[in-house]
């Protein structure tokens, strides 16, 4: 039997593991893709700590990311995580990180947005790929057995307390029942709605939120979606914060500077979308900045550049626009990463314990995974529960093998591709930088409609064999309700915080200075996915 | 624009040139069935590599020609059109040695950081294993990805064990390379892997190991007179 079993191999979920794995228990960790494939490759600004008190102070780590968070952050969370983030860097130093150095040798940190102090750590702009990496071998020292190109489809939760998850073996279509004493759920962010308009990978589907709502987790904020200021204009591929905290300015076709580019990221991504929103581009443009500065501090971007559009970093205006990158909202849980569900555990972008509130602070991400992905594991080697699981067939597990099989019966008369293409468009447009009451409504008129004519979907690749076309079918019915989930959530915070921007509701209103939770109603039987 | 993606030609009418993008049209619009990894779409998760007329690419950050050729991965097993098996990927770097064994008390300065800051890119695309020669005479060789990785702790300062990380890339390593630099040429984080190999000989060689090939006349080479066996 599986003692602890990790859904997602990321960041947060490899930290957990490895950190378990200074215990007996028997660990598994679960994932669609491979560990090194994961989102967390991705992340280039750095990670945030407080390393050295002379320039700067814990205080003020934990007041940028309160400010950020628009009096919706948890404090609790907020303060623990900023005062362990010296912690947390020595531990991935200590593993075999190798961070970039200043010329005395110490840890180099950079600007980020909404920062007063350079405080991000970071390993040239290939931050999030070594750590992933350094992760990565640190689990195969430690021998963690790996479940690869598993997804998950379903939780297995009786008396309110988790059993184990039905997953999809997408090698053979098989659909597998895994039990397990304790699950956590790591599995990223779903930033993957807007399709066409998210820096994220193309695996960031969301569907385990989807399937965390029908065992009746707590959804907490997910109305709060980051949207980053530059990804390329015509591919939506990040180019990062670091641009613009080493100096990179934000310019019209006039070449005229329209906002402070150091801000927040909600406030620079909307100045940039109203300009865009007029018929104007906006560009990137750090021709100030020499070459060699922008080679060594970061490569990555001026490789994107070239690659993607041919343009060079140091000659070049870059044509940019600001799309979805990091989702605050997700599974609700406490500052050990307990939701609401008796041994189930969610760590990272999934997971929502208040240290990002309406605004996620450029930097904290990898901070957050690290730090909580630890605190997760060393809780659960401190409480060593006795947990008994009945060794069955439980019914859910019956019901996703009918569910897969049914699959194969449908028509397909219509495209669900073409579908998935609309819901990302409807979403940035309308689910976007700016929100009203009116664009949201249709929404989940639109969303509903095409629920409507999923039996009328399906896959036209009816083998067994490593079906992609399966795989991406499930992603898809489970997005519509992952969808009509955040816009139900977008509707009731009637207001203007961070980066949920109502355009009927254009201020903050203190009586919103709370969570807005989204749960199944436990009289209401969940839709069927089919 | 005519593309060939595993032996089936497709003609595309939109005027896309970047590879994933033209799967994911194929996928979406001709042939669903049609099986392809993808990722980050930027070049750093390692999922689309395949090879393009013969050559091994990452998908996203490729842009094809007409009448271009889109095969699978070389001397790994197919599982369907472009995917190929990962699971062995596991097996050599685990028999590598390659993760930090014993950190030790060394100050780390910049200057050591950069000597494995190329060599910490690795996104485990496989297209140097794709591309390597060896696997044809010798399916246990380490290959390039896991000699790589070696090297990236061998050389990392903060490494207080590197004799048994020396010892495990003997075997089918360091050796069994012909320093042919096939891998060179097509690693997208523009690795030198065939150099790193060579500077893990050379180190090799000063810990007291010999070259192998030369001690036991394993090629049959004659390199005439030379005392000091290189």
């Amino acid at each position: 039997m599986i003692d602890v079993l990790i859904i997602g191999s990321g960041g947060a979920g490899l930290t957990s593991a490895i950190e378990l794995s200074k215990s007996s228990k028997n660990i598994v960790v679960l994932s669609k893709t491979f560990p090194t494939a994961s989102q967390t490759s991705q992340a280039q600004g750095g990670i945030n700590a407080v390393i050295s008190n002379e320039k700067d102070s814990i205080e003020n780590h934990i007041n940028d990311t309160l400010k950020s968070s628009h009096s919706l952050g948890d404090k609790n969370s907020i303060e623990y995580m900023c005062q362990n983030g010296a912690k947390t860097i020595k531990w991935l130093d200590d593993i075999g990180v190798p961070f970039s150095k200043d010329k005395d040798n110490n840890i180099a940190q950079r600007q980020l947005g909404g920062t007063t102090n350079p405080r991000a750590c970071y390993s040239s702009d290939y931050t999030g790929l070594k750590i992933l990496h350094t992760l990565y071998d640190n689990a195969i020292k430690k021998d963690i057995k790996f479940l690869n190109e598993h997804m998950l489809l379903d939780f297995i939760v009786v008396d309110n307390c988790i059993k184990g998850v039905v997953a999809l073996d997408i090698k053979n279509s098989e659909v597998k029942q895994i039990l397990a004493k304790e699950v956590i759920i790591a599995t990223g962010g779903y930033s993957g709605i807007y399709h066409k308009y998210t820096t994220n990978s193309t695996a960031t589907t969301g569907e385990v939120l989807s399937a965390s709502y029908r065992v009746g987790c707590k959804l907490s904020n997910m109305e709060y979606v980051q949207f980053h200021p530059t990804a390329l204009k015509n591919n939506s591929i990040l180019i990062s914060e670091s641009a613009r905290g080493e100096g990179g300015y934000l310019v019209t076709s006039d070449e005229e500077r329209f906002t402070n580019e150091l801000g927040t990221r909600d406030i620079v991504a909307r100045a940039i979308f109203k300009k865009i929103e007029k018929g104007e581009d906006v560009f990137l443009d750090l021709r100030h900045i020499p070459k060699e500065k922008i080679l060594e501090s970061m490569p990555q971007e001026y490789n994107i550049a070239l690659e993607s559009l041919g343009l060079e970093l140091d000659k070049d205006l870059i044509p940019i626009k600001p799309v979805a990158h990091y989702t605050m909202g997700g599974i609700q849980t406490n500052i050990d990463g307990k939701t609401n569900i008796k041994n189930l555990y969610a760590v990272g972008e999934i997971a929502s314990n208040g240290v990002h509130g309406a605004n996620r602070l450029g930097g904290n991400s990898l901070l957050e995974i690290i730090t909580f992905g630890r605190k997760i594991a060393q809780n659960i080697i401190e409480n060593n529960e006795n947990i008994e699981i009945e060794d069955k067939e439980y019914d859910i597990f019956l019901e996703n093998k009918k569910l897969i099989d049914s699959i194969y019966d449908l028509p397909n008369i219509l495209n669900f591709y073409d579908y998935k293409k609309d819901i990302g468009e409807m979403f940035y447009n309308k689910v976007g930088l700016f929100r009203d009451e009116s664009s949201l409504q249709s929404v989940i008129t639109n969303l509903d409609y095409i629920k409507d004519k999923i039996k009328q979907m399906g896959i036209s690749d009816k083998s067994y064999n490593y079906n992609t076309n399966l795989k991406e079918f499930i992603e898809f019915i489970n997005s519509i309700e992952l969808g009509k989930i955040i816009v139900n959530s977008a509707l009731q915070r009637e207001e203007s915080r961070g980066s949920h921007y109502r355009t009927d509701f254009e201020q903050e209103n203190p009586d919103f200075e709370k969570e807005i939770i989204i749960q199944k109603d436990e009289n209401k039987k969940v839709w069927d996915l089919l | 624009m005519n593309i060939k993606i595993c032996e089936q030609e497709y003609t595309i009418e939109d005027k896309v040139s970047n590879l994933l993008d033209i799967l994911f049209y194929i996928k979406e619009n001709k042939n669903n069935s049609l099986g392809f990894r993808s990722g980050c779409r930027s070049g750093v998760c390692g999922s689309c590599s395949v090879k393009v007329d013969g050559v091994e690419k990452l998908a996203c950050k490729t842009n094809i020609e007409d009448n271009s050729e889109i095969t699978p991965l070389n001397n790994i097993k197919v599982l369907k059109d472009l995917i190929v098996d990962f699971e062995s990927q596991n097996r050599f770097l685990t028999i590598s040695n390659s993760y930090l064994n014993n950190r030790n008390e060394n100050i780390i300065t910049s200057d050591d950081e950069n000597i494995i800051n190329i060599e910490s890119n690795c996104i485990l695309c496989n297209s140097c294993f794709s591309s390597c020669p060896i696997y044809e005479v010798n399916k246990e060789f380490k290959g390039p990805f896991a000699l790589v990785r070696a090297y990236r702790y061998i050389e990392d300062k903060k490494e207080g064990d590197i004799s048994s990380k020396i010892d495990s890339i003997q075997k089918n390593g360091i050796w069994d390379c012909t320093l042919c630099g096939n891998c060179n040429m097509v690693c997208p984080s523009k690795i030198d892997i065939k150099n790193d190999i060579m500077k893990l000989r050379n180190k090799s060689v000063q810990l007291g190991y010999n070259d192998p090939n030369l001690v036991n006349n394993d090629f049959n080479l004659d390199f005439g007179f030379n005392p000091n066996q290189f």
